[in-house]
Order: C-alpha cells, then structure tokens, then sequence
C-alpha cells in the first residue's frame, strides 16, 4: 500500500510551464491532482478540502471565459502574450 | 480472500490512475498544439478520476468515506469537462490559437 | 517521504512566485496566483492545518480569481514598466529585509519542535481543554471562536470595513451605457453546457457550504470558510446568468445587510453574554449548562462570521462587475 502511494505522489509532479493559456489549463488540472493527493494521505476528515476544491475551481475558469468574451464583444481583441 | 482480491485491484486502480495522471502530464508538454494539450489534459480528468478514485472507494470499504469519495468523483466528473470545454472555447473565439486540422491544403495533400 | 513531498511543493512555490514576479502579463500573473494559493493550500495540509488549507482553497481558487479578473477588466493587461532608480531601491530594501529575516529567525526553534517555549503554556492548555470545556474536537474552531473570540470580532470588523472600503472606492452605482447592458443582460447565457452543469452544481455548492458551516466543530470547516464556499456558488450563478438575474436574486441591499447583519449578530452574542451576567462573549451563561451554552455561541457566532463574509466577497464582486471597463479602444 505504501509502495502504491509512493508511486501515486511521485508521479503526480505537476508539470509546470507558462504559456498563455497553457498556465490556465494547468491550473485546471493542478487542481485535480492536489484534490487527489490531498486524500490519499489517509486522513478521512480532509476529504472535505477536496469536495471544496472540486467544487470551486469551476468558477476560476468560467469567470476566465466571460473575461474573454467581455474582450471579444467590446472590441479589444486577442489577448497577447 | 474476497478481501485480498478488493485491495489488490484497489491497488492496480490506484496504479493506473497514477499513471494515466503522468501520461497526461507529459501530453501536456509535449503535445504540439493547444487543443491537443487540452485533450492530453482530460485524459487526466477522466480516466484518473474513475481509476483513483474507485481504487481509492476499494480500499476504504463501505464507510462514509466512501460516500464522500464517490460525491467528489461525481463532482470532478461533472466539472472537468466543462472547464475543457470553457477553455477551449475561450481560446478559439478569442483567435490565439486556431486548431491544425482547419487548414485544409494539407487535409487535400494527405488524401491519397 | 513527506518531507520529499513537502520540499518538492516549496520548489514549486519559489518557481510559481519568480515567474508571477517576471511576467509583465497580468493575465498570466493572475492564472499563476491561483496556482499559487493552491500550492500554498496544500502546503498547509502537509503542515496538518485542515482549517488553513480549506480557507486559503475555497478563497483563492474561487473568489480571488474571479475578483482579479474583474479587475483587469476596468485596467489594462499589461504592467507598467518601473523606473530603473526606483528598481535599485527595491532591490536594496529587500535585500536589507531578508537579511534581517533570516538572522533574527535562526535561531528560532525548528517548526513544530514540541519543546519550543510556544508549545509550552498556551497550547497544552488549549489541547487539553477543549474537549472538557466545549465538548467538541475541533480545537482550531474552539480556539478560533471562543478561547480567542475577540480577535475574530475583529477579524470580522475588518472584513466588514474591506467590503465597505471597495464599495466606497468603487462607487456602487449601476454602469449605464449600451456596452453595460449587452454584457449585462447575456452573462453566459448562450453557452449551454456551462449553464446545465452551473445549474447543478450551485445547490450542491450552497449545501456543502451550510454543512461546512456547522460541522466546523467536529472536522475542518466554520465560518470563514463556509461564507466563501457560498460565496462562490452566489458568484458562479452571477457569472452565468449574467449580473441582472444576479441582482434580481440577491440584491445589492441584501448583501449588505447580510454584512451588517452577520457582524451585528457576532456583537449582539457578546452583549447578550453580557446582559446575562457574564463577561463580554463569555458564553458559558447563556444556557444552564456551561458545555452546551458554549457551542451554543459558538454556533450563533460562526454563522455571523458566515454571513459577513458571504456578504462581503458578493459585494465585492458585484462592485466590480458593476462598473464599466473605461478604456474602450487600445
């Protein structure tokens, strides 16, 4: 069981490189590991922090998409990098 | 023996997930194209959710642990997709990047 | 094992900072902060600190993001280059600081070391007596709100005043103009999939923040916490049924008062403490038996802290959602 463990946390490195819309994504998808991560430590009691994060990193990339449109509908165009 | 047969495919779920997670990482870098990046990314949200997770609802048995596990699978399950789905759509309208397959000389080239 | 795990988190964070520090794109600054605070959440659940790491999740991740980009759209996307003479200042000040830091903290006792001489008096006490005096485990809740129940009045004072200060700053009146009311009116109504899944996860969003709320006593949680998680489900629902339907369903007066009625509910605790012949938030006499009357005010205030905190992120964000982005054309 540890063994498992230790291979689930050493693979789970997030990757980490800043593009444009590549850091959002990985900001999505950091979410979802550390949500994993955050209950394989064993302590039941924690899985609420994951609940909690499942749940509001929703909102983080929604509120990007209405940034974009707002962009797009008045006007300004692309974001650059 | 139903016991040591539960934890054992607890555990390779929990391998597999482990590993679709890194197969995931490394599309992310190393795929050519933001789309493609993005689909590399969902793999990450789907198939390591199910495995990870099952395998994780395997080990603990029929607590509320489990109940709880199984609510946030429901969760990343639901919003995963729409978060790809909220990216993807930003990224096109807002005309950064445009997916490779739109261009449609090399599709006639290609066709044999 | 954990110490390599913990080590390779704090990597991460020194690469996270260096790169928000050097990207002159405000955009990309915002996307890493949220990595940041979610880096900075697991970290303090290496450090055991559930309670810390739930707040610094359900805050970081959810509002100050939203809040950031609501931001940039009343600014510019880029940062303005520093002067080269106000650089070497800067550079100079925070060399001076993190000598100093660094000196004055060394020969501190290790994190966590169990015979440091802040473990000594205070928190053994606390450890030993929550279970006796409050009768629930959850000692961070019990120091949180009773033990230390005057600093989070204050705490719940300054988020009152924060949301006050914004909405002064930002002068809540309604934008007015075409391009407000087109952004207004659509939010992100045309796109379906964001809006099913938005529609089912807001009750369960407000339902796991009622149960944060006052399971706070027995497992990670409380106040704090729970009004953020609120928060944000009042937050997704705005975003995507744009600002109008938003404020149909939870005026701007109801946001208000639900601030002014969460830190009055706090501060009426205390007096009622008072006028029943205790001290100032002392709960123990607002019922017969002491353990009881306890986690009765701790409850009665934890849903103060809740409700302002709740009030305050929601009129925050509606400030900035209110006012129309000023440059036009770049």
């Amino acid at each position: 069981m540890t063994m498992v463990l230790a291979v689930a946390r050493a693979v789970k490195g997030p990757s980490i490189y800043d593009r444009v819309l590549a850091a959002n994504m990985f900001g999505t998808k950091t979410a979802l590991l550390l949500a994993v991560v955050s209950f394989l430590f064993g302590r039941m009691d924690f899985l609420d922090l994951a609940l909690a994060y499942a749940l509001i990193n929703l909102v983080g990339v929604l509120a990007v998409l209405e940034f974009v449109e707002g962009r797009i509908e008045s006007g300004k165009g692309k974001l650059d990098d | 023996m139903i016991e040591v047969a539960i934890e054992w495919l607890g555990n390779a779920l929990l391998i597999v997930g482990a590993a679709s997670v890194l197969i995931g990482g490394i599309g992310v870098i190393r795929m050519p194209d933001l789309y493609s990046r993005m689909h590399a990314s969902s793999l990450t949200d789907t198939m390591a959710t199910l495995a990870l997770f099952s395998g994780l609802m395997l080990h603990s048995g029929f607590t509320l642990a489990t109940i709880k596990l199984m609510a946030i699978m429901a969760f990343l399950l639901l919003t995963g997709p729409t978060a790809t789905y909220a990216l993807a759509n930003a990224a096109f309208r807002s005309g950064i990047e445009q997916p490779r397959s739109l261009n449609t000389d090399d599709q006639e080239k290609s066709a044999p | 094992m954990t110490i390599v795990f913990a080590l390779f988190l704090l990597t991460l964070l020194v690469v996270t900072a260096l790169a928000i520090v050097r990207t002159k794109n405000l955009f990309i600054a915002t996307m890493l902060l949220s990595i940041f605070s979610l880096l900075m959440a697991v970290n303090f659940f290496i450090l055991d600190a559930a309670d810390v790491a739930l707040t610094e999740a359900a805050v970081g991740a959810g509002v100050t993001t939203v809040i950031f980009l609501s931001a940039l759209r009343l600014t510019s996307q880029y940062e303005r280059g520093s002067l080269a003479s106000s650089r070497w200042i800067a550079v100079i000040v925070v060399v001076t600081t993190t000598v100093l830091l660094i000196s004055g903290t060394i020969n501190t006792p290790n994190l966590g070391d169990p015979n440091a001489p802040v473990h000594q008096h205070v928190a053994p006490f606390y450890l030993e007596n929550t279970e006796a005096l409050m009768g629930f485990p959850n000692v961070v809740t019990a120091v949180l709100s009773s033990f230390r129940g005057y600093d989070t009045l204050g705490e719940v004072f300054v988020v009152f005043i924060a949301a006050v200060g914004v909405m002064f700053i930002l002068d809540a009146r309604q934008g007015t103009g075409p391009e407000y009311e087109l952004r207004v009116e659509k939010g992100l109504k045309h796109h379906l999939i964001p809006r099913a899944v938005g529609g089912l996860l807001i009750p369960f969003m407000l339902l796991f923040g009622l149960y944060v709320q006052f399971h706070g006593e027995y497992g990670p949680g409380g106040g704090f916490q729970a009004g953020a998680i609120v928060a944000t489900a009042f937050i997704l629902h705005a975003i995507l049924e744009g600002e109008r339907t938003a404020l149909k369903a939870f005026s701007r007066n109801a946001q208000m008062a639900l601030i002014i009625g969460g830190s009055t509910l706090y501060g009426a605790v205390g007096v009622v403490c008072m006028l029943k012949g205790g001290t100032f938030l002392d709960y123990s006499v607002l019922m017969e038996d002491p353990v009881t009357a306890r986690q009765v005010g701790i409850i009665i205030i934890e849903l103060g802290v809740g409700m302002a905190v709740c009030g305050a992120l929601l009129s925050i964000f509606h400030s900035f959602a209110a006012r129309k982005p000023v440059a036009q054309a770049k």
